[in-house]
Formats: structure tokens, C-alpha cells, sequence
């Protein structure tokens, strides 16, 4: 199942063209994972796919994105139920300067999804689901700039999934993370996809390789080449790729 | 030759040490003035609190002539004034804040933050004259008060003072917001509305209190324009009515009176003694401003 469909997407900042004619398949349920040296459109790309890039002043996007069937950048169409349903995971951890509790119950409260009890089992069911509840649990109504990077990027998984979103996309989720909380995360990664269809930007092309079903490879705004994980990693068909992946290039 | 050339070092270091002790003159001489006026107003007030009875000085009733020198009317008009006046200025200087920073396009905030700081300038003589020939007749009218010189007037006038350095620093507060959580909030879908309700405004609070100090602090200090606009009337203001009703400031009271009061007589004192009230209220706004500050400095530091 394709949950979704780029066609022929390009993106300006500017006159710059950031993005060239890229087209892609999104998984239902799998993990995504965009790979290529800094400035290669990547993370430019990830940004289209819940219009973020709408928020930088003097940018432009053509062509299509269809999430089930819907093209999200048709005139009209509303960004933010988009957000709602396409979730985001920052580079660097993002909490905001307020309780653990009010971090994860942010975008319920601001939806009005859920209230009073119902609300607090929300906030638990997130938790859980980023695996943090049993550290986090007994300090619930702490600053959350307390916790370790590493939980702080937990933590706003968790405010991610407390909407209830059907992607969530992380652009380079573990670059200001230690090893140790690099691997939470990316077990982390390996059992949301049972519930979300994941997109992730990575420099590392070890995480591609531990934690994607398929990969893209991005170079100067153009998407060189997309395949299953292990046919991009064993048998690339391109030559840039291969080039790319054993370390001659980028 | 050799005279010369040994001689021309030491005379630029001279001259050096000739600037650098002026500039070190001239430095602590600021300080030294500070705490000269300060010496001079304790000198000058503090007789009044000894030499006047405590029941007179908390009374309620200033008639000098009378030896009557009750400060409450005055020090509550001060403090009525300026509270009227920040609850004015706060929501609409928050909101233009927030639409310089947040929601208006970059020309329109290249318009309008020249603009603001403009407003700061204009001579508080001035905006005394609008309020007494525009807005007191028009509270007058509109209310049907026996005069337009009210608490109310002023407080507008005071709103209007407040603003530019209620809108700048607020707006300061709104910069320093670090551009990631209002990423955050939109990607999970909220509102530019609920982004900077529940998400912006929250972290920037303890800048935006410090507007609220700052402009309190300036509309406490001001004279001419509560002095035009007022009625100048010592009057206990109690009760809501007393919203529409004149009252007299302490700044307006030692300006009014001190040109005429005899040197070294009681009321000459008190006038002195007000002063220093006035110097102490001020001192701990300052002083809860720079708090707020150091809050968020602190807070800065977290991150």
C-alpha cells in the first residue's frame, strides 16, 4: 500500500531550485529513509511532505504530493489538518519550555481531542509508546529541559504521536544525540512502524541501513536513485550511489 | 636625536594617562551625582517624617495650609493612576508585539517599528495638551462627569506614554523565542493563533513582564502630562466612581507646590518626603524589572 505519491515535485527557495522533478512511493507501515551529503534536498524534501516549508518566507513548490489519493498542495487544501495527520520530529530536541505532561498533551488539548482523565491516559499511552513512561512517569509536571537530550527527543516523539498521526517524519532525529540514545531512538523507530508510516532523513547511512524498508538517495536536489534498503546497500544501480554509500563521494 | 626619540613615547603616555583619568572622572562622577541628589533628598524629607506626627503623614487629607499633610491621597493616586494605566496599555501593547513579530508581512514591520520609537519621542507637555483639548472633553461628554480631568484621562494619556517601551521590549521577548518551538507546534497541526497563545507568549513571559515593569516605571515617574490631565484634586480614590473623578499624583504635587513653598518649612519637608517615596516605589519596580531579567538570562541559559 502507498500512503504517498510525489510526482515530478520541485522546490524553490527563491530562484534557487532546491528540489528537481522528484518523484516517490511512501510505504504504508514501513520506514523511509532519505539519504545524501548536507544541501542534497533532503531534508527540503521531507519538509514538503507536510508543507513545513510553507512557514520559510519566499519558497515554492510545484507539482504533486498525494497523501491517500490527495494532493496536499491543491489550492484549498488545509495544512492544518495535514500537520495533524503528517507528525514531525525535529534535528535537534524541541520540548517545549513547559511540564513533561503539558509537552505531550499539547496537541490533543489544542485539538480538542481529549479532556480530564481521558486526557491523562492520552498523555500515558504516548509515553509509553516513545518508551519514556517509566522514566518520566513520577515527574510528570517537571520542566521538561531537565531531561537528557536523548529523552527530550523521546519526549517529543511522544508529543508526536499524541495526535495521532498517520506519518511521522524525522529529519535527522539522533544528529545531537549520544550512541546509547541514538539506539533507544531507533528501537523506537522499529516499533512505531507497526502504527505509523515513518520518514526519516539520516546522515548516517548505517541507521538507513539498521532501521529503513527503503531508501532514497538524494544528490544536489535530485533523487539519484530508490530501492528496498538492501538492494540500495548490496547491489546499488547507480554508480554515484555506490560511490556514496562505500565512502568515495560526499 | 636621542632626546627626541625617548621623549616622544613618554609623552603619548601622558597624554594617555590624561585622557584615560578624565574618562574615569567623568565615569564616576555620574555615579557620584546620583547618590549626591539621593543624600540631598534624604536630607531634605526625612525631617518631615520625624517632625510631622505618623497620624498626619498616613491621613487622608493634603492641605498644607492646614498643616494637614495626609500623603495617602496622593501616594493611592500615584499608585491608582499607573495600575489603570498599565492595564490599559498591556493588551494592546502585547498585541502589537505579537502582530509586528508574528503575524505582519517584513514591510509592514519596517513601517511600523520606526514609527513606534517615534511615539517614545513626542514631549509628554504634548500628549498633556491632546489629553486635556481631545480626550477630557471627550470623557466629559461621553459621561456625563462634571469634568473631563479624571483618573481616567490620565490613565489613557499614561497607556499612550507606555506604549512604545511596552511594545519594544515585548517585542524583544517575542525575537528571542527560539524559531524551533514554533516549528514544533505547527507541525502538530495547531493554529498560528494557538502557537502563539499556548507556545510563544508562555516563553516569552518573563521578557514580557519586564515590558509590563518598564512601563510602569515610566508612567509612575511622569509628571506633566498627570499634572495637564488630572484635575489636581487631593482625593482619596476609593471606589470605582473615583475612575471619573480627578486625583492628584505625587510627581504632580511637587511639581505644582515647590516652586512656591517657603524653604526649610514643614511643608517644603514633605514635599521632600514624597520624593523619596516616589524614589522608593520606583526602586523596587526597577528592581522587579531587573528580576525579570535575570529570569530570563537564566532561563536563556538553559537551552
Amino acid at each position: 500500500m502507498e500512503k504517498i505519491v510525489v510526482n515530478h515535485l520541485n522546490f524553490y527557495y527563491g530562484d534557487h531550485i532546491a528540489l528537481a522533478d522528484t518523484s516517490m512511493s511512501i510505504a504504508e507501515h514501513r520506514v523511509t529513509a532519505l539519504i545524501g551529503p548536507s544541501g542534497c534536498g533532503k531534508s527540503t524534501f521531507l519538509r514538503c511532505l507536510n508543507r513545513m516549508n510553507d512557514t520559510i518566507r519566499n519558497t515554492r513548490a510545484e507539482g504533486e504530493i498525494l497523501l491517500d489519493g490527495v494532493n496536499i498542495y491543491a489550492p484549498g487544501s488545509d495544512v492544518v489538518t495535514l500537520r495533524q495527520r503528517v507528525g514531525m520530529v525535529f534535528q535537534r530536541p524541541n520540548p517545549f519550555p513547559q511540564s513533561i505532561f503539558n509537552n505531550v498533551s499539547f496537541g490533543p488539548r489544542m485539538l480538542g481531542l481529549a479532556k480530564g482523565s481521558a486526557l491523562d491516559d492520552m498523555v500515558e499511552q504516548s509515553l509509553r509508546g516513545a518508551a519514556l513512561w517509566d522514566k518520566v512517569k513520577d515527574k510528570l509536571h517537571q520542566d521538561a529541559l531537565h531531561l537528557s537530550l536523548g529523552q527530550q527527543q523521546r519526549l517529543c516523539i511522544a508529543r508526536a504521536i499524541a495526535v495521532k498521526p498517520e506519518v511521522i517524519l524525522m529529519d535527522e532525529p539522533c544528529s545531537a544525540l549520544d550512541p546509547i540514545a541514538t539506539g533507544h531512538v531507533e528501537e523506537l523507530i522499529e516499533s512505531l512502524q507497526e502504527h505509523y508510516t515513518i520518514v526519516i532523513v539520516t546522515h548516517s547511512m548505517h541507521q538507513a541501513a539498521r532501521v529503513s524498508n527503503f531508501t532514497g538517495f538524494f544528490w544536489l536536489g535530485k533523487l539519484v536513485e530508490f530501492d528496498a534498503t538492501e538492494k540500495i546497500f548490496s547491489r546499488p544501480g547507480q554508480k554515484q550511489t555506490e560511490d556514496y554509500i562505500t565512502g568515495r563521494a560526499g | 636625536m636621542l632626546n627626541n626619540k625617548s621623549s616622544a613615547p613618554k609623552s603619548i603616555s601622558s597624554f594617555e594617562f590624561a585622557i584615560e583619568a578624565i574618562i574615569r572622572v567623568l565615569g564616576f562622577s555620574t555615579i557620584g551625582f546620583v547618590l549626591l541628589i539621593f543624600l540631598f533628598l534624604l536630607k531634605e524629607g526625612v525631617p518631615f517624617f520625624y517632625k510631622t506626627d505618623l497620624i498626619n503623614i498616613f491621613g487622608t487629607r493634603w492641605y498644607p495650609t492646614f498643616d494637614l499633610f495626609g500623603t495617602l491621597p496622593l501616594i493611592l493616586g500615584s499608585v491608582a493612576i499607573t495600575v489603570v494605566a498599565v492595564i490599559m496599555a498591556l493588551p494592546m501593547g502585547v498585541a502589537t508585539a505579537v502582530f509586528i513579530r508574528e503575524i505582519a508581512p517584513g514591510w509592514v514591520r519596517e513601517i511600523l517599528k520606526p514609527m513606534i520609537e517615534t511615539l517614545a519621542g513626542i514631549p509628554s507637555v504634548v500628549i498633556g495638551f491632546f489629553g486635556m483639548t481631545v480626550i477630557a472633553p471627550m470623557v466629559r461628554e461621553t459621561l456625563g462627569v462634571a469634568t473631563g480631568l479624571t483618573i481616567f484621562t490620565g490613565a489613557v494619556t499614561l497607556a499612550y506614554m507606555a506604549l512604545p517601551t511596552m511594545i519594544s521590549v515585548a517585542e524583544d521577548a517575542l525575537d528571542t523565542v527560539p524559531k524551533n518551538y514554533r516549528d514544533a507546534a505547527l507541525a502538530m497541526g495547531a493554529t498560528k493563533w494557538q502557537t502563539i497563545r499556548h507556545v510563544v507568549l508562555p516563553a516569552a513571559r518573563s521578557g514580557i513582564s519586564m515590558a509590563v515593569m518598564l512601563g510602569m516605571g515610566r508612567a509612575i515617574g511622569e509628571t506633566m502630562t498627570v499634572m495637564m490631565v488630572t484635575g489636581n484634586a487631593a482625593r482619596m480614590p476609593l471606589g470605582l466612581d473615583a475612575l471619573f473623578k480627578p486625583i492628584r499624583t505625587m510627581t504632580a504635587t511637587i511639581a505644582a507646590e515647590m516652586g512656591e513653598v517657603a524653604g526649610g518649612s514643614i511643608h517644603y519637608h514633605a514635599l521632600f518626603g514624597i520624593g523619596i517615596v516616589l524614589f522608593v516605589l520606583t526602586f523596587f519596580i526597577n528592581l522587579a524589572a531587573a528580576r525579570a531579567i535575570f529570569q530570563k538570562r537564566r532561563k536563556g541559559g538553559l537551552r
